[in-house]
């Protein structure tokens, strides 16, 4: 778990800044105002959030929509990835049937 | 091979390029492993050597090396771990869909409700079913868990939500906000969010069950003549008085003064711990330990340990 302020130094962010990311619950850490505590993830989130910001030039009306857009990704990335782990152990008649429709659809 | 290039042949950081052939034919010669046979360790530094050339002598990977935009395999330095490789793994379900339309992509029933439609079996279609718990991991400070406190909890859907953590809650503890998981379907009833409450350490207080325990530092003088001194607690600093000739290691009880009372428990103490801080040297102290070797009290204090 990492404290706001390792945030300001890392990024160079402003208090005021991350405190309206988190406003905007763009950035979800736990605990209360003036005592954020942050998982590594936030941590990641953050810097995509920097990024977006600086190189890709996302302003910050645009980044609702941004961030929505990729959350659902990864949702469905993430559920694509339990399909896969049940998948693995289903039947192996299972899957060869799967695979064999997959691939005629394809 | 994790080492540096430059003292893997021998060579300064500002060797010229001819400096560095030099350096890496002598050192192959040595270690080639067709004049070693079965020599393990100068084949392995063969390796180091013949590796350590490769980047050196090409100027292209020199000059990135040396800016450290590579490492010493040639490889691209990692980048701090992205955003992707949390965001898919189960870290991920923090900044689950924010979205107005619920799960998608997170209900897995709806994205792919070909493989659920038949499980219900015969007749259940249209059948309503409660809906999923969710699970959240909420860290609450050392104070907040002994005194209670509203914790705020942001939600996947971007809703907050006030967690009351109830005073003396413990490590690990489960709360359970009835009705706060996932919507149920076919007008069942909605699951419950279940928030798994983790407690930050404290700097200077540890729990014990109901009581808590704290060092607390105290000076020569205090500890020899006694001393009304101010303790903290959990519920606010209060005074206590150090005993004359009291010691580190010399233990008072704070009645009360540990966890507050909840429910059908009882508070618990505060267990106050005295360490004697001897600190900054003192002329008028040492020139009477000197005069007055007697002094101190105990003539030798590891006595019992011979």
């Amino acid at each position: 778990m990492i404290r706001a302020e390792a945030i300001f130094v890392e990024f160079g962010l402003a208090p005021e800044e991350l405190d309206r990311w988190i406003a905007n619950a763009w950035v979800r850490p736990e605990g209360r105002a003036g005592a954020w505590l942050f998982h590594d993830i936030d941590v990641a989130r953050i810097r995509l959030i920097v990024e977006l910001r600086g190189t890709m030039e996302v302003d910050e009306a645009a980044m609702p929509t941004v961030l929505s857009l990729l959350d659902q990704v990864y949702a469905m990335r993430r559920a694509v990835q339990r399909l896969n782990r049940a998948l693995a152990v289903a039947p192996a008649e299972v899957r060869e049937g799967l695979a064999r429709v997959l691939t005629e659809v394809g | 091979m994790a080492e540096d290039p430059y003292k893997i042949l021998g060579v300064r950081k500002d060797a010229s390029a001819e400096d560095i052939r030099a350096a890496y034919r002598k050192l192959a010669k040595k270690h080639h492993p067709d004049l070693n046979p079965g020599n393990k360790a100068a084949e392995e530094k063969f390796k180091a050597v013949s590796a350590a050339n490769e980047l050196l002598s090409d100027a292209e990977k020199r000059a990135r090396y040396d800016r450290g935009e590579i490492d010493e395999s040639g490889a691209e330095k990692a980048p701090p771990r992205s955003y992707r490789q949390y965001a898919e793994s189960g870290a991920g379900e923090r900044y689950a869909y924010a979205g107005g339309d619920a799960g998608f992509g997170e209900n897995f029933e709806d994205l792919f409700s070909t493989l659920f439609r038949d499980r219900a079996g015969p007749g259940a279609t249209g059948g309503s079913a409660r809906g999923r718990d969710d699970h959240y991991t909420l860290t609450a400070s050392f104070l907040d868990a002994v005194n209670g406190a509203t914790n705020r909890l942001t939600l996947p859907d971007g809703q907050t939500l006030d967690v009351k953590i109830p005073p003396g809650t413990l490590d690990g503890q489960i709360l359970r906000l009835r009705g706060r998981g996932g919507p149920g379907r076919g007008g069942g009833p909605a699951g419950d969010a279940l928030i798994d409450i983790r407690i930050a350490p404290h700097k200077f207080f540890k729990r014990e069950g109901q009581d808590i325990r704290l060092e607390l530092p105290v000076s020569v003088r205090e500890a020899v003549l006694g001393a009304k001194v101010t303790v903290p607690t959990p519920g606010g600093p209060v005074v206590m008085t150090v005993r004359p000739g009291s010691d580190t290691g010399t233990e008072l009880r704070l009645k009360g003064r540990g966890v507050p009372a909840h429910g059908s428990t009882a508070a618990g103490d505060l267990y106050v711990r005295l360490a004697v801080v001897v600190g900054e040297p003192d002329p008028a102290l040492e020139d009477f330990l000197r005069t007055h070797p007697e002094a101190g009290g105990v003539k030798n204090p590891r006595a019992g340990m011979e």
